[in-house]
């Protein structure tokens, strides 16, 4: 391995400044950012190890309604705080879909959100790759690409972001809590991620020295509990990433949708908000014709960007899913196979 | 090394026959607590690490490395390329027995396929070494590669598998076919496929004077140190390989592969010992893989369903620079009674590393097409697949005519398909569904591996104090060899199994031949069998000769060894201790060699080969097309087992990797670069413990008295075949959709709603 420092700040002020020097990195969990550094994908010159920050690995309620989870919560502890998953069981399902079990005693809410695309061109330094080295190309084009982006994909980047766990935070407003050189702000987590553009390097519009302190869950997201699912295509049942996956969230009141959450992953550089589909649903009865409808709006803008528009249907028949199961009604447990299209138990769920 | 010490694991005391008794693996608690030393545990004084720099292209040239810049790393010690390095006794290119590969130890600057190592970086620590493989950063003069099953122009290799003839003819096949009522014609593919042992290959070499100690996972000692004897031009006792224990093999650690050569030639070139261990990708390459292939299935069958013809053809490849052919083909010369049979195969050559023998060469990627194939026919006829089968059973080997030495595969049709509960199912497809509405759908293959037999030899002792010893340089991969062969012994020395010192894994033991071909059990034992009864005789000798023995004048055909002690046959009363026998002799022990080998006149006159039947279910999500396998049941036949226990788990074994050929496993291969796409075990799918159903393995009873003394046809491999072919049968039971390209993909099922 190429050699590197390795600093553990005591304070989250000296953690900014020790990780806004050019070549430094923050390191959580590390199960994305070794592995990276193994690969030689990643080589940072120093590594600002985050874990022994305090404070931040608490799940907080707030007096508004609000729930705070701290960029150190564990994914595992996290999706197994039981009034975390009877709140936000999309979210919970979403994590415990994720990785492996071990991956996920480990991995941290910050990291989650700021692991690194899966394209294999990305990951093969032998190759092209305009987000690892900045115009040198793009050999996911034309390349085995049957896994990449459908949509807000450019000519220089076709890659998705891989995180489960961003997708239902997406549909319930999650807000991410940041501090940088210039002190504390927070942005959408919509804002997070960038659309690759003709600068796919520039992955967020964190700047040097910013870190994740906490993601914040609005008062609104509670809101879903009884009608929110994620669910999950993938190519084994489990410890794969999502070909194609969704959240649902819907609040129905007197047989209609008072209101429609909708996000998908696997899709886009981004997770993605599907605003349009949400606004189809809004007022009408969780109806068959009504999901079909809110798919076709939700994939509108979808193109292949390769030997992947099996994704662009497949997105479609999952979204209707998605919202047919969250319609159906959060169950009382999170299935064993959280997220799995073989996670149902009900009957009628398939036509 | 320290000794080994497997009795020291609870005792699993069993009383008479060891064989067919279901101990636990003697070795288990070792393995647990961690104790048992894999290749890479060792750690002589003064080690270094080696770490192999391998090509990004894979064709081509490498025009420079910064071997300054990797010298200049802190803790890197020397730096091995093709202008430095020590010389080899023998080119490697030369091809000197079939089981010789040729590999790339830096003998120059051509670059052959991708992951090919092009230097050696040695340093202090495993860090330093990996950094300064890093800093070589090599350039290239790049050609176009050649890559996929249309690279090139084709040609017909002279010979598939080991030795096998490219082409088979039996009867008349175009007019069997022009004279069917029904047929089916097509094409099947299958994936490039690596061995993934969880134990990557791993060397730990040491020049001790002109003493060359080799700690090393092997699947074949002997041809290992005979190969590193002619290319490092050593006398054979000069070398020590040891290799207790494998973490897998699969046919990947058979035959001397490059990596562990350039392991032995840093240690050469730093005058100390050195350890270099394959990181995962670069096992994606260099170390053997199962060759793709495209086949071609053309099949008839007559009004009743009687097959009139079978046309298998195979397309293969090999590499740029050696011969290996998957034999896939080969598999329909076994199975089905047709009069008319030809297989045929074909091959372009591409860039990458040779292909090997992988866990059922040949009969897994023949049996998923064929084992489809038969089940599109039985479809065509309108029959219920088993029963088609049945019509079509080969009461004879069909291609050969020979009868088989035994074949139990009727028994194993009926358990299996009453276990599973076959007649039940729907003859169309698409017709079954469980509550949640998800598709249900079953499916069978038949499966069947040839009984081989190498060549093997064991050493036998018995001592004054009662007990014995077995030595037999066999090889433990993970399947329980430790415990299988271990039971044979006690059970030919007619001793309890606690008593017999069982030593294996070594170099400096009798050569027990290679573990492959699921033959190591047949071959080992077949060798400890007749070094057992040697050894016995020789005792009895001792004792009928003697007037003092109560055993005198027996004769050797007259005693039976049995709790450590000899007795008459015709008096049971009479019986002397192996120790009182020895004692009065004045002797502190008697030891004697045996062998195992093939019958030549048992198999010029019987085809043997094990069989079985698999039955699948898989549900399949209606609209979004994922697949789950919920049930499989193997009913296998497969002569004598040895150990109830390990046996089932081989075969639990082999059809996980079944159900992993038709629905997970596969490399991805750049079809511009030829790179594989998915090196890693995140991204190159095997089943996780939740794809993987109850399992549910039947062992029919077979006697075969033909096949080698024990009556052991060998399980490590069967199970594969009729399970890959019996989970997409199932699939396309349950969707209606046949799929024809493995692994079966979400995609495939996307079409129909
Ligand atoms: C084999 C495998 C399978 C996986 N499968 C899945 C899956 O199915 N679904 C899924 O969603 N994920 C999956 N993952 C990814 C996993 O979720 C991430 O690796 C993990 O969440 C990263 O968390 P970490 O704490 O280890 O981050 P690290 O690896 O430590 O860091 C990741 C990145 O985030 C940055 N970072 C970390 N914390 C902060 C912070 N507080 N502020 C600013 N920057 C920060 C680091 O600098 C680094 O760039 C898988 C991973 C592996 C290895
Ligand atoms: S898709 Fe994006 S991440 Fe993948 S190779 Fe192209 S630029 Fe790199």
């Amino acid at each position: 391995m190429k050699q590197f420092d390795y600093v553990r700040p005591a304070t989250v002020a000296e953690a900014v400044a020790a990780a806004a020097q050019p070549g430094a990195t923050y390191l959580a969990a590390g199960t994305n950012l070794l592995d990276l550094m193994k690969g030689n994908i990643s080589r940072p010159d120093r590594l600002v190890d985050v874990t022994h920050l305090d404070g931040l690995d608490q799940i907080e309620r707030l007096a508004d309604g609000s729930l705070r989870i701290g960029a150190l919560v564990s994914n595992a502890d996290l999706a197994h705080d039981a009034e975390f998953a009877k709140t936000y069981p999309a979210v919970a399902e979403a994590l415990l879909s994720g990785a492996s079990a071990q991956l996920r005693n480990a991995a941290t809410v910050g990291g989650n959100l700021l692991q690194r695309t899966r394209c294999a061109y990305f990951y093969d330094t032998a190759s092209r790759c305009n987000k690892r080295e900045a115009g040198s190309g793009c050999d996911a084009r034309g390349g085995e690409n049957r896994t990449h982006a459908v949509l807000g994909w450019s000519e220089s980047c076709i890659a998705t972001h891989p995180s489960d766990f961003c997708v239902p935070l997406l549909a319930l407003d999650a807000i991410v809590e940041i501090e940088g050189r210039n002190g504390r702000r927070e942005i959408a987590l919509d804002e997070l991620h960038r659309l690759p553009g003709h600068t796919p390097e520039r992955e967020t519009v964190l700047e040097p020295g910013d870190l994740i302190l906490a993601v914040r869950l609005p008062p609104a997201a509670r809101g879903f509990a009884a009608h929110a699912r994620y669910l999950k295509v993938r190519e084994r049942m489990s410890y794969a990433f999502a070909i194609v996956s969704a959240a649902a969230a819907l609040r129905i009141e007197d047989g209609k949708v008072a209101e429609a959450r909708l996000a998908l992953g696997g899709v886009a550089a981004k997770p993605w908000r599907a605003r349009a589909a949400e606004d189809v649903l809004r007022g009408v009865a969780p109806t068959a014709d009504a999901f079909q409808e809110a798919a076709w709006r939700a994939l509108a803008d979808a193109k292949p960007s390769g030997d992947n528009s099996y994704k662009i249907e497949l997105a479609r028949r999952i979204v209707v899913r998605a919202l047919t199961l969250a319609a159906a009604g959060t169950p009382a447990r999170i299935p064993a196979l959280p997220a799995s299209p073989f996670a149902s138990t009900s009957g009628a769920i398939h036509a | 090394m320290p000794e080994l010490n497997l009795t020291s694991a609870p005792a699993h005391l069993r009383h008479g026959s060891s064989i067919g008794q279901p101990l636990t693996r003697r070795d288990g608690v070792l393995k647990v607590k961690g104790q048992a030393t894999y290749a890479a545990d060792n750690h002589p004084p003064g080690l270094l690490f080696a770490v192999i720099a391998v090509s990004n292209i894979a064709h081509g040239r490498v025009t420079s490395l910064d071997v300054a810049a990797a010298k200049r790393h802190p803790g890197v010690v020397e730096v091995m390329t093709p202008d430095h390095k020590p010389p080899l006794a023998i080119d490697p290119e030369i091809k000197t027995n079939p089981f010789v590969f040729r590999m790339e130890v830096l003998q120059s600057n051509e670059v052959r396929y991708a992951n090919q190592p092009i230097a050696v970086v040695i340093a202090e620590t495993l860090e330093a070494a990996t950094e300064g493989a890093v800093l070589l950063a090599p350039r290239y003069e790049t050609l176009p590669a050649l890559v996929g099953l249309d690279a090139g122009k084709s040609y017909v290799p002279p010979v598939v598998g080991v030795g096998n003839p490219t082409e088979n003819h039996l009867g008349d096949v175009t007019a069997g076919l022009a004279s069917a009522d029904k047929q089916i014609d097509a094409i099947y593919e299958t994936p490039a496929q690596y061995h993934n042992a969880m134990e990557p290959h791993a060397i730990v070499a040491h020049w001790n004077g002109d003493r060359l100690e080799i700690d090393m996972p092997t699947q074949g000692l002997m041809l290992s140190l005979a190969r590193v004897a002619e290319l490092f031009g050593i006398a054979h006792d000069k070398i020590h390989i040891r290799s207790p224990f494998l973490g897998g093999g699969f046919g990947s650690k058979g035959l001397m592969a490059g990596p562990p050569v350039l392991g032995i030639m840093a240690a050469k070139l730093v005058g100390k010992p050195v350890k270099l261990v394959l990181r995962r990708e670069q096992m994606y390459g260099p170390v053997g893989h199962r060759a793709p292939t495209r086949q071609r299935l053309r099949i008839g069958a007559d009004a009743e369903g009687r097959l009139t013809a079978l046309d298998h053809h195979a397309r293969t490849v090999s590499s740029t620079f050696d011969d290996f052919y998957e034999p896939a083909a080969d598999a329909s010369h076994t199975l089905y009674a047709a009069p008319a049979i030809r297989t045929s195969h074909d091959a372009v050559r591409v860039n990458t590393g040779t292909p090997l023998f992988m866990r059922a060469p040949g009969e897994a990627t023949g049996s998923i097409a064929l084992e489809s194939a038969i089940d599109e026919m039985a479809w065509a006829c309108g029959m219920d697949p088993l029963a088609f089968r049945l019509k079509n059973y080969a009461e004879v080997e069909p291609i050969t005519g020979k009868p088989f030495s035994s074949k139990a595969l009727r028994a194993c049709y009926d358990q299996g398909a009453a276990r599973f509960g076959w007649a039940k199912r729907s003859l169309q497809p698409r017709q079954m569904r469980d509550d949640a509405g998800l598709l249900v759908g079953w499916g069978m293959g038949t499966a069947t591996f040839p009984a081989l037999m190498f060549q093997a030899e064991a050493r036998a002792v018995l001592r004054r104090d009662g007990s014995g010893a077995m030595e037999i340089g066999a090889h433990d991969m993970g399947q329980g060899a430790w415990t299988a062969l271990a039971q044979i012994a006690a059970d030919e020395l007619g001793l309890d199994i606690e008593r017999v010192e069982f030593k294996a894994g070594s170099s400096d033991l009798p050569d027990a031949g290679i573990a492959g071909g699921s033959a190591h059990t047949a071959t080992a034992g077949a060798a400890i069998h007749s070094a057992g009864a040697a050894v016995i005789a020789k005792l009895a000798d001792l004792a009928t000769n003697d007037e003092r023995s109560p055993l005198f004048g027996a004769g050797n055909a007259g005693v039976i060894a049995r709790d450590g002690r000899l007795t008459r046959r015709d008096d049971e009363s009479r019986s002397e201790s192996y120790g009182e026998i020895l004692a009065r002799a004045g002797v502190a022990e008697v030891e004697a060699r045996g062998t195992g080998a093939p019958n030549p006149a048992a198999m010029e006159q019987y085809a043997m080969h094990a069989h079985g039947a698999v039955f699948a279910e898989v549900k399949v999500d209606p609209e979004l097309g994922q697949i789950r396998v919920t049930r499989m049941v193997g009913a296998f036949a497969a002569g004598r087992i040895v150990n109830p226990h390990l046996v089932r788990s081989q075969l639990f074994g082999g059809m996980i990797w079944g159900l992993s050929f038709a629905l997970h496993e596969e490399a991805i291969t750049d079809r511009r670069s030829g790179r594989i796409m998915n090196a890693n075990l995140g991204e190159y799918h095997i089943p996780v413990n939740a794809d993987v159903p109850p399992l549910d393995v039947i062992t029919v009873e077979e006697h075969d008295p033909h096949v080698n003394a024990l009556g052991i046809k060998g399980v490590g491999e069967i199970g594969i075949t009729g399970s890959a072919g019996a989970v997409a049968n199932a699939v396309w039971h349950a969707t209606g959709v046949r799929v024809r390209r493995f692994p079966i993909r979400i995609e495939d099922l996307l079409t129909q709603r």
